[in-house]
């Protein structure tokens, strides 16, 4: 997936008056020729970057959206206009990967959002064993997914899983986790988390060293607790990484993909875990649909274009 | 740590404060650890037990017989050699070609500065916001027949190494931190006759080592973990990636020798962290980047 930035945006730096373009070794005569020779140098070594984005990226944007409205038959492809939105609409598995996408992006919200922002308050109060704290929770980061998310399956496994093991200390009874519908996608949630929460908590705790720490004494002064430090002060003055990590988080989980595909082979127990992104690997790779799964693309783009942007802006924001 | 955090140090220097925190601190160190190590360390040992006893309820701490031979197994069995030598000869492919291309380019749009330069970096920055699962379709489409050139990628390095040079994540990276070369220095060293590609060669890039190893490292990480594009343009179980390979066969064989297999496919980019892990965490918090 590729990743936003939380540092500066690089149209604020375009707002910055232009410095000269010839330095001060340019001789003045000989404007043009030379002028245009530099330019031949500088997209020559610009060529095979842009090339690359030609051909990789900004045509496959392109075929997005004409896919959308085309119809591939033996190679023949014609216009059908809407009838690949209206296929994906009527199909009962549109439904379902939309409140699935929803309620895992509702969990991951809660879970993925909330744990590593806690993760990083606790780390942030030792004055010990801060580096060890860190290193352990970006560990995971580092795995393959494909193997951390084999590795939950077997933890996960009802008979001889380790979960249900601990779980067991406690006194709790066995859970089916990937195997029945109401804990399925929770059990999806858990995985995800431990395996991309390392990010995220780094960041907030880079955060976290930047709160003034006189505030904390201006709120000890008039008799702030832990809990109303950490709300009046901690969050405000956090607030605008922690938004822009709400909103990168809306938009990973939203394409989750990878973790139910292998963790419950994609759909799950009764269609539980399906969600849009399988639905659309679903209509492109195994019902050849292409002109299905870049309609139900599309939806997911235009919904997700509205937080990209709202990222982008905010983004400014911070470096102003 | 001088730095006043939510806790007042009046409070920690306490003896009631001091006991406090070190209990909590006991407690965090320990909680931790079993999170984030106890999965690790369940999948190393579990590579070490017997089938039986993989898969036993309940399930045990401490392997009961070790079993090393199972790694061997894995590797013999689902050809794991094969498939690592692939991932690197992905990782690395895809590392050259992003170093020498994305490096250029952004060299190019932050120093030489090029005609109609800041839309085609406006137009490279547009495609983060593009979600890129999205992508995927007509991304798979283009491969199987490249327009101009009409050739099909399927099953050919390629599919991997050209689209890791559309990140313009770490050709944003690159940019900026070549803006922060002073002008002046080039601006010398183009006084005493050195080309473009000669500042670049022997003036920029020593320059930005730390910036060209975090931006290496997660080239390479990023091809290690990718998982649904090389599934879908290398079909050929010849050719596959570790992730890929192991993922494929996960279900062919016993629980143990799957877990050993995962474990030796974890470990390339765990090492790589443990050894880079400074560079790795500041790249991180400095570009905000996740996974």
């Amino acid at each position: 997936m590729s990743a936003p930035t939380l540092t500066q945006d690089p149209a604020a730096k375009d707002r910055r008056p232009r410095r000269p373009r010839a330095g001060a070794v340019r001789p003045p005569a000989g404007g043009l020729g030379k002028a245009l020779r530099r330019n031949v140098t500088a997209h020559g070594f610009l060529i095979g970057a842009v090339l690359c984005f030609a051909f990789f990226s900004w045509y496959p944007i392109v075929r997005e959206f004409l896919l959308a409205f085309q119809k591939t038959d033996d190679g023949q492809v014609s216009w059908v206009g809407w009838d690949n939105f209206v296929t994906v609409w009527n199909d009962p598995a549109f439904g379902q990967a939309w409140r699935n996408t929803l309620w895992f992006t509702a969990l991951a919200l809660v879970l993925g959002f909330a744990v590593p922002f806690l993760t990083a308050l606790v780390i942030n109060e030792f004055r010990h064993g801060q580096g060890y704290l860190r290193l352990l929770v970006y560990l995971p980061v580092m795995l393959p997914p494909t193997a951390s998310v084999l590795l939950f399956k077997y933890l996960y496994d009802p008979g001889y899983g380790m979960f249900n093991e601990v779980l067991g200390v406690f006194g709790i009874p066995a859970q089916q986790w990937l195997q029945d519908p109401d804990t399925a996608m929770l059990s999806v949630v858990v995985a995800s988390t431990w395996m991309n929460m390392g990010g995220a908590t780094l960041i907030y705790l880079a955060a976290l060293q930047g709160v003034p720490g006189e505030l904390y004494e201006a709120a000890e002064l008039d008799g702030a607790g832990l809990l109303r430090k950490v709300w009046h002060v901690t969050i405000p003055q956090t607030r605008l990484v922690l938004a822009l990590m709400l909103l990168m988080q809306i938009i990973a989980t939203m394409q989750v993909f990878i973790e139910p595909f292998l963790l419950t082979g994609g759909a799950g127990p009764e269609g539980s875990t399906t969600t849009v992104v399988y639905l659309i690997y679903q209509y492109a790779f195994n019902f050849n649909n292409y002109g299905a799964a870049a309609a139900l693309g599309l939806i997911l783009l235009v919904l997700l274009a509205g937080f990209s942007a709202l990222y982008t802006r905010l983004n400014r924001a911070t470096e102003e | 740590m001088s730095t006043r955090t939510l806790i007042s140090p009046a409070r920690l220097a306490r003896p009631r404060g001091k006991l406090l925190y070190w209990l909590c601190f006991a407690l965090v160190v320990a909680l931790f650890t079993l999170a984030f190590l106890g999965p690790l360390y369940w999948m190393v040992s579990g590579g070490l037990k017997t089938t039986q006893e993989a898969v036993q309820t309940p399930p045990t701490w401490v392997p009961g017989s070790v079993h090393p031979e199972n790694y061997q197994r894995a590797w013999e069995v689902m050809d794991l050699a094969r498939l690592l030598l692939n991932t690197l000869y992905y990782a690395f492919g895809a590392l050259a070609f992003q170093l020498v291309l994305d490096v250029a380019a952004a060299y190019s749009l932050s120093k030489l500065r090029p005609v109609l330069g800041k839309a085609i970096l406006g137009m490279m920055l547009v495609t983060l916001m593009i979600p890129a699962t999205v992508l995927v379709v007509p991304q798979y489409l283009t491969v199987l027949d490249v327009p101009i050139v009409e050739r099909n990628l399927l099953n050919s390095p390629w599919a991997i190494w050209l689209p890791s040079v559309t990140n313009a994540f770490s050709i944003f990276l690159l940019k900026r931190f070549f803006d922060s070369i002073p002008k002046e220095l080039l601006d010398a060293a183009s006084m005493d006759g050195a080309g473009p590609l000669r500042i670049l060669w022997s003036l920029v890039l020593p320059i930005s080592r730390p910036i060209l190893g975090v931006v290496s490292i997660f080239a390479v990480v990023g091809v290690w973990k990718d998982f649904l594009w090389p599934m879908l343009v290398l079909p050929d179980p010849t050719g596959q990636t570790l992730a890929v390979g192991i993922y494929s066969l996960a279900t062919s064989v016993p629980e143990n020798v799957l877990i050993a297999a995962l474990t030796i496919a974890s470990l390339p980019t765990l090492l790589l962290f443990l050894v880079f892990q400074r560079n790795i965490m500041s790249g991180l918090t400095a570009g905000g980047l996740k996974g």
